[in-house]
């Protein structure tokens, strides 16, 4: 896949930016010419990503977080979230839906709705280092 | 992002306008919960989300709060107006076994 354009940002893991990241990112996205739908599925898992970068990699900090998004020629988009925050130590059960390991109102389908949205989910975590999602979609665009 | 909440009878609605995440949901669950509290002879909680532009994952723990809130006061949870994602979403939780959920135009 030839990379035609690619944005990189770095941020607070402060909640206010939940909303910035992924209208930035939509908004850089948005040069391909997607559809409402498909504008709405990248915010989603940017929400998603960044939220639990939030909630769980820094729980107890400030933090940053680095969004590197990167657009196909072919029309696939890539974006990683990565932190250097707290780390997962079981990424599987932590993808589990309904899992959550902090209670309240947290819903545990964060990695779920990320799968539902997108083509390909990948995680990495280490423990002490931080954790790397990557998720790609492919953009079919507007029907011309 | 605002909450308006209507009384009509025993019907208490609380109609969402704005992003729903993990930012702005302790201010829309704080809104709800305080006039939820506060009222009188209400039998049920309807969230509307026809105002509602955005909504990820946490837009369920919210709903499901608002669920658990309501049940132990005896009374019913409905939702109504959800987009299409937003229907979606929710839908992942379950939470339409517990609740009454329907979307934009039902």
């Amino acid at each position: 896949m030839r990379k035609i354009n690619q944005l990189k940002m770095i941020f607070d893991s402060r909640s206010i930016n939940e909303s910035f990241s992924r209208m930035a990112v939509a908004s850089f996205c948005s040069q391909l010419d997607m559809t409402v739908d498909e504008l709405g599925d990248i915010k989603t898992v940017v929400s998603e990503a960044v939220t639990n970068c939030i909630v769980h990699a820094y729980r107890n900090e400030i933090g940053n977080i680095y969004i590197t998004c990167t657009v196909f020629e072919n029309g696939v988009i890539r974006i990683t979230i990565r932190d250097k925050g707290c780390g997962i130590e079981n990424v599987k059960q932590a993808m589990e839906p309904l899992y959550t390991s902090l209670g309240g109102d947290r819903s545990g389908l964060g990695f779920s709705v990320m799968e539902s949205f997108s083509d390909k989910l990948k995680v990495r975590s280490k423990v002490g280092v931080g954790t790397t999602v990557t998720i790609e979609k492919k953009i079919m665009g507007k029907v011309k | 992002m605002s909450v308006t909440i209507k009384q009509k009878n025993n019907i208490m609605t609380a109609q969402i306008k704005g992003e729903i995440d993990h930012h702005t949901v302790p201010s829309i669950r704080d809104a709800i919960d305080d006039a939820f509290v506060c009222a009188e002879n209400v039998t049920e909680l309807v969230i509307d989300f026809s105002e509602v532009t955005f909504m990820d994952s946490s837009g369920i723990g919210l709903v499901m709060g608002r669920y658990k809130l309501a049940f132990a006061n005896g009374k019913a949870l409905r939702v109504i107006n959800l987009s299409e994602r937003d229907y979606k979403i929710m839908k992942m939780s379950g939470i339409e076994k517990l609740a009454k959920v329907s979307k934009k135009g039902e």
